[in-house]
């Protein structure tokens, strides 16, 4: 007997058969809709055509489907259908929001003095080749500088307490922290005003600005530091002690630098959390749209603080100049998360090439590209 | 079964006692985490501190009514947080009523629908809309999005409001009665929290066991079958700590709330009607004039908001990690 090669079974993938149905669906959905409301329903408006096109496409569909399949797939393609939509509406979400901003931005982003200019002594009618964000790019830069040198090594120390020394509050503090993150921003800003201000009658600053953001910083810098920590495999934690160093050596030359990229992601996590939060800083900055470089005496602008206040103007200029400066922050906050993956995509203990060679060199070993001991090595730490 | 309670007899030589002695550096090392573990605990014991001092006076003036008492009206001596509570509520349920479907069906996308190949760009851009300034935010839903959901509102009232009273507004021929509305404020706060509902779901969905997986899909299951009877039962803990966290930032929301809504204090049952207010919302727009004892109500409601948020997503938090408990495994 021939023996007839099986049927290659397919899994997975897109059939021409469901390509038909969805076709037909939207496309028959569509002409309906239409229909309808050209000529049937005395009803307007994008949102609701397209709101009944899609009630009417899910039914076409289930239908269509149903000339092939038993019930249980149709439900199943009908689930398929909604899930994409859903996925669907958060890539559509994010997309319009940044597209959005952006296109409304152009008008003022074009112009060069946006850059360098500030908008203290011009009224806030004046045209665009006027003003501009200078003042709030130094601010943001000296509020989050600021806060970084409070909260960064804080909260990597705080990580590493709880991932090495693991003492007995480590539970509670973990939770603290957990806690902490969900502190609503306002009651950040709400907190420092209440004992800098109020309390020990400082008057509002950039550094006020700065405290109210450590409160959202640290537990971001916390928990993903705390992650990255776990990441280090125990066996080099284990080989560093049995070599009989202290668990501070073990700690300082063995578990940091072997998590160093993912600990600078932590802080270029926790730098995006805050560089764009408003309301702490809307509390206690104090409002001004003069250049201060002195972040410890007088009001000090920020940039979401610039574009809070220029948002709020009935005036079209103002509104232009709020959506340039929301690009400039979403710029930021963009480039940030990007160095973050890109810098912590790399596993734990993971070498460069040039890293590779200059270890390579400082043990000793022929400066060969392709040293066999440093290819091993990384391979074990991997 | 027999149990040597006497060791073998040891030399001085053999017996080996292990200890540690931590040298100064490991010493000072320890100290120093964990004073800055304990300083962490430190800055939320005077998070609730300073605002219950500050708060003390309108507390302690009001009494009881200070929960109870609609109006603010500093100035006359009575002021109350009950309309904020109200309108916090009703656009926290609002931006659950968008954030939950909308997340738990993204979230089931990128777990269990979508390619490989876009798998990881979309987990990335999940976690990108989640450090979107929420500035931003509220620039898009004040000059996009209550421009679109004006009709949507407008539609909703005219055709469901003579069956449902709470669907009502004042004046329904006019767009401007529904600008400023729970609704629009609800549905943009739901698009803020989105982001933390999805990837809360979506992790603890990546995390139903494989073994099941495939075990439904041998016995014939199809994706949706496998994803209700494997997939949503283990990660039934995640979706309600998923809701949960989600509820807990939409309360917390400031900047997008402020920026769509015009402030009101009565109790409304027409959230499409313009008007309402949140307690954040409310602190942002008054801290710059209050003073006072108009001042220390403002500290006394963001106690309140912080105790809320803490209390939920403590809950949520026990919820989460329950589901997690066992499932990551160190190897």
């Amino acid at each position: 007997m021939a023996a007839t090669a099986p049927r290659k079974v397919k899994v997975g993938g897109v059939s021409t058969e469901l390509v038909l149905h969805v076709g037909s669906a939207a496309f028959g959905a569509l002409a309906l809709v239409w229909l309808m409301y050209q000529q049937l329903l005395p009803i307007t408006g994008t949102i609701g055509f397209w709101l009944s096109w899609y009630a009417v496409f899910l039914v076409l569909l289930a239908a269509a489907s149903a000339t092939t399949l038993d019930r249980i797939a149709v439900v199943d393609r009908i689930v398929g259908a909604l899930v994409t939509t859903a996925g669907a509406i958060l890539v559509a979400c994010l997309a319009g929001i940044v597209v959005f901003t952006a296109v409304r931005g152009w008008t003022a982003l074009k112009h060069v003095n946006f850059y360098h200019d500030t908008t203290a002594y011009i009224g806030p009618d004046a045209s665009l080749d006027q003003g501009g964000i200078w003042a709030a790019m130094v601010g943001t830069l000296e509020q989050v500088a600021i806060s970084m040198i409070a909260s960064v090594p804080l909260g990597i120390a705080t990580a590493v307490y709880l991932s090495e020394v693991r003492g007995r509050l480590a539970r509670v503090v973990r939770t603290v922290v957990e806690a902490m993150s969900a502190v609503p921003t306002i009651v950040a800003g709400l907190f420092i005003y209440s004992m800098l201000i109020l309390k020990f009658g400082q008057e509002r600053s950039g550094f006020a600005a700065s405290l109210a953001l450590c409160v959202s910083m640290i537990p971001v810098v916390v928990t993903t530091a705390e992650v990255v920590l776990r990441l280090v495999p125990g066996g080099l934690r284990e080989a560093s002690l049995a070599l009989g160093t202290t668990q501070w050596q073990t700690v300082r030359r063995v578990v940091l630098p072997t998590a160093r990229s993912g600990l600078v992601t932590a802080v270029l996590l926790g730098v995006a959390r805050v560089i764009g939060e408003t309301s702490p800083v809307l509390l206690v900055a104090g409002s001004t749209s003069e250049l201060n470089y002195d972040a410890f005496h007088g009001p000090q602008v920020s940039l979401p603080l610039f574009v809070f206040n220029e948002m709020r103007l009935p005036l079209d200029q103002a509104i232009a100049r709020a959506f340039g400066a929301a690009v400039v922050l979403l710029v930021l906050v963009v480039v940030l998360f990007g160095l973050a993956r890109v810098i912590g995509g790399k596993p734990p203990g993971h070498l460069s090439r040039r890293q590779q060679r200059r270890l390579a060199v400082t043990a000793g070993l022929a400066p060969a590209p392709n040293a066999v001991n440093v290819g091993s090595l990384e391979g074990d730490m991997s | 079964m027999t149990i040597s309670v006497d060791p073998p007899v040891r030399t001085a030589a053999t017996r080996r006692v292990i200890s540690a002695r931590p040298t100064p550096q490991d010493v000072t090392f320890v100290v120093a985490a964990r004073s800055a573990a304990i300083s962490t605990l430190v800055v939320m014991g005077l998070i609730g501190l300073f605002l219950l001092i500050g708060a003390w006076p309108a507390l302690h003036q009001q009494g009881l009514s200070f929960i109870t008492e609609w109006q603010w009206l500093p100035e006359a001596g009575t002021f109350g947080i009950a309309s904020l509570l109200w309108g916090t509520f009703l656009i926290g349920l609002f931006a659950l009523v968008v954030a939950v479907p909308v997340g738990f069906g993204a979230a089931l996308f990128i777990s269990e629908y979508a390619p490989r190949s876009i798998k990881g760009s979309l987990i990335t851009l999940v976690d990108l809309m989640a450090a979107v300034p929420s500035i931003i935010y509220a620039m898009w839903a004040l000059f996009f999005l209550q421009a679109h959901l004006l009709t949507v509102a407008q539609w909703i009232s005219v055709h469901f409001g003579p069956v449902l009273p709470f669907l009502r507004v004042n004046t329904p021929d006019s767009p401007s009665s529904y600008t400023s509305s729970a609704f629009i404020a609800g549905i943009a706060v739901g698009v803020v929290v989105l982001p933390t509902v999805t990837s809360i779901m979506r992790e603890v969905f990546a995390q139903a066991p494989i073994g099941e997986r495939e075990g439904a899909i041998a016995l014939g299951a199809t994706r949706w079958g496998m994803i209700r009877t494997v997939v949503i039962p283990f990660g039934r803990s995640g979706i309600v700590g998923g809701i949960m966290l989600g509820l807990g930032r939409a309360l917390g929301e400031t900047i997008v709330v402020y920026a769509v809504i015009s402030p009101m204090f009565e109790f409304t049952t027409h959230p499409l009607q313009s008007g309402t207010n949140t307690i954040a919302s409310h602190i942002a727009s008054r801290y710059s004039e209050s003073g006072g004892v108009a001042l220390s109500g403002l500290l006394g409601a963001g106690l309140v908001l912080f105790l809320f948020t803490l209390v939920i997503n403590t809950l949520a938090g026990i919820v989460v990690s329950r589901s997690r408990s066992g499932s990551a495994t160190e190897i």
